[in-house]
């Protein structure tokens, strides 16, 4: 219980030491939403005046803070000058399409690394093996941003698959299973690239912890007794690289989380990614700020719960035996 | 020894790619900003050796381009005008590496232009675009990565040299760093950076913000070189004879993480020229005019881009040789790294 404890109220300093960079670094800018306003001719320089008090944005920064830390506990996360609306709900509507296709591309990703990087560390120096590295070592040299376009391309030029976007025109009208087959074929595409460019690197990873128990002496010791390799493999090689492979889960999060900023984009996925991006280009600070604090908070709980599995998986861990 | 050779091949076909970037005037036929409003989106010309005629000719030629009959925007070979290839002609003017002016380029046409890898919105030629956006992606990339390196270094010098307060301090923020996904935090800088600036002022703002990002990670090595070289017997014995913390950290310590700077440089140099091409094809980075290898991509967000103009997808396949060539350096380096390791704990056990 103390483990998750301390786990909880480290995940809680992170994302309060983001909130307070994030609000730092927005005070450095030069330049806010309010900017072009005064360019604009029509819009007296009160007016601008006005709103920037309206919206506070001419007192100190710790009275700032507090006021955003108040309104984030009423569930509003600050005030979108673009939307004009509070930015919470704002985050929610694009973060659960981003979640949907993190979590799907996690999962599938996971579920082809596992038994790939199996297979490859029992094969170690065959057949299997060395095709599988190449496979892996020409997935890594491809950018993220090269593989979305590249499958875009194959998108647009086949016809197999739609040309980005995340529902086809006219969804409302479809019955609940044709959405739902709507979505998916939406969604293949860029859980594809998602999972592509996750793919190499957990299955190296894999070979990797795989290998390494595979030649630990407890397991040669079992063989020599004449334990099945099968047994052998899935009960005691398995369990014992199950640490390293948990920890790399939580890493794998953040990987995904940057690759599906760039597919959201170029893919025109209606996701976290270009709504960042249009807050940037549009300095609407505090959905920049609530984006940013949303893919933290995404992170913190992929790594919360990689810390949940390993302490169910790893038994040293439950004794206290060793702390990661 | 063996393995060095492996990464010194490496290392060439990395010199000659950057070689090739470097002098991207001598190698391109145009000024990369160089207008020609009257072909747009021309596709790639074809040199020929054989005429409509039939007839074998040894200097290579292009056709010049006409409108085909009844359209706009369809272009067509003239077959009735061809145009030969010069090598090692003189056409417009720039400064080899920014300095030496040359007027120098490796292939030219007299009569038309010519577009091996077509032209774009504007009629500029792509080889040109392509050529000169490497300088500015590979140039982010590598003075970017040099800038991690110094500030991972010092940062993981200090935290390892020193310990005590400051090791925990400089950890826990360098774990930060590392926890957050790189592109949310390259986003979050730049975010609060002014947004149309001119093309130099951009370029410095791309590589600070870049530079600041990725310093975590060779830290975190280096820290954990460090703290094991200081207490390497000879490290203690030199303190013993009474050498300052300066003179340790030059002569016996900092050598000691040659190798693992090194191979971080060649990890970050094509992250970072990914991170200034994300940037950039996302708008955020060098503006227009200044080709960069993200900002030549961008045009592909535009629907009819992407269906029509097939040769807009090259300066996709531009960076794979670059990316190749630093993955193989890489893991050369890697392998390198491990065995050196092993031949001198054998060798330290022997004695």
């Amino acid at each position: 219980m103390r483990y998750f404890l301390h786990r909880l109220v480290q995940a809680a300093f992170l994302l309060i030491g983001v909130s307070i960079l994030t609000f730092l670094f927005s005070t450095l800018a030069p330049g806010n939403y309010f900017d072009e306003m005064r360019l604009n001719p029509q819009i007296s320089s009160d007016t601008v005046a006005t709103l920037r008090a309206q919206y506070q944005l001419d007192r100190p920064l710790p009275v700032r803070y507090a006021r955003w830390v108040s309104s984030l506990l009423h569930g509003e996360m600050g005030f979108s000058f673009a939307y004009n609306s509070p930015v919470a709900p704002l985050l929610w509507a694009r973060a659960r399409n981003t979640l949907l296709l993190t979590v799907t591309a996690t999962l599938i990703a996971w579920a082809l690394a596992l038994p790939l990087g199996i297979w490859s560390a029992t094969t170690l120096g065959r057949l299997p093996d060395r095709a599988l590295s190449w496979t892996t070592a020409t997935l890594l040299v491809i950018p993220d941003l090269v593989l979305a376009l590249g499958l875009l391309i194959l998108a647009v030029r086949s016809g197999w698959f739609p040309p980005g976007g995340m529902v086809s025109l006219g969804f409302e009208r479809l019955s609940t299973v044709q959405k739902i087959g709507n979505l998916m074929w939406h969604m293949e595409l860029p859980v594809l690239a998602l999972v592509l460019s996750a793919l190499p690197v957990l299955v190296r990873h894999v070979r990797a912890a795989v290998s390494e128990v595979l030649e630990a002496p407890f397991l040669r010791a079992a063989a020599s007794h004449g334990i099945p390799r099968r047994t052998l493999l899935y009960r005691y090689a398995l369990r014992a690289a199950a640490n390293p492979l948990i920890s790399l889960f939580g890493f794998s999060v953040g990987a995904l989380l940057s690759g599906s900023l760039i597919v959201e984009v170029v893919m025109s996925w209606p996701g976290l990614g270009p709504l960042l991006l249009e807050a940037i280009l549009a300095r609407d600070l505090y959905v920049v700020i609530g984006g940013l604090l949303c893919s933290t908070i995404f992170l913190v709980t992929g790594n919360f719960l990689a810390d949940v599995l390993i302490y169910w998986a790893d038994p040293r861990i439950r004794t206290g035996a060793v702390t990661r | 020894m063996i393995p060095r050779r492996s990464w010194t091949i490496w290392l060439f076909v990395l010199a000659a790619l950057h070689g090739i970037i470097a002098c991207a005037g001598f190698f391109a036929p145009y000024d990369p900003t160089e207008q020609d409003r009257e072909h747009p989106y021309l596709s790639p010309m074809r040199i020929h050796l054989m005429d409509a005629q039939g007839h074998f000719h040894f200097r290579p030629f292009i056709y010049a381009v006409q409108m085909h009959g009844g359209s706009y925007d369809q272009f067509e070979e003239n077959t009735e005008q061809a145009i030969p290839l010069h090598f090692f002609a003189t056409g417009v003017s720039y400064r080899l590496f920014g300095l030496v002016p040359s007027r120098l380029h490796i292939f030219g046409t007299e009569a038309s232009r010519i577009y091996l890898l077509g032209s774009d919105a504007y009629g500029r030629d792509q080889l040109s675009r392509i050529l000169y956006g490497g300088q500015i992606s590979l140039l982010a990339g590598l003075l970017g990565a040099g800038l991690t390196l110094v500030i991972g270094v010092a940062i993981g010098t200090m935290s390892g040299y020193f310990g005590g307060w400051r090791d925990g301090l400089l950890m826990r923020v360098a774990e930060l760093f590392v926890a957050l996904p790189w592109l949310y935090l390259l986003f979050a800088l730049r975010a609060f950076l002014p947004l149309s600036v001119s093309p130099v002022q951009a370029f410095v703002l791309i590589v600070l913000v870049i530079g600041a990002v990725g310093w975590a990670r060779p830290a975190r090595l280096v820290r954990g070189v460090v703290l094991s070289a200081k207490e390497r017997d000879f490290v203690r014995a030199a303190r013993g004879f009474g050498a300052t913390d300066s003179y340790l950290l030059r002569r016996h310590i900092l050598p000691e993480t040659s190798s693992v700077i090194l191979t971080q440089a060649a990890i970050l140099v094509p992250q970072f020229v990914l991170a200034e091409m994300t940037l950039s094809f996302l708008g955020l980075g060098v503006p227009e005019p200044v080709p960069s290898w993200g900002s030549l991509l961008a045009s592909l967000q535009q629907y009819s881009v992407l269906v029509s103009y097939w040769w807009m997808y090259v300066p996709v396949l531009a960076i794979v040789p670059f990316f190749l060539g630093y993955l193989g350096l890489a893991s050369a380096l890697q392998e390198d790294a491990s065995t050196e390791k092993i031949v001198r704990t054998t060798a330290g056990g022997i004695w």
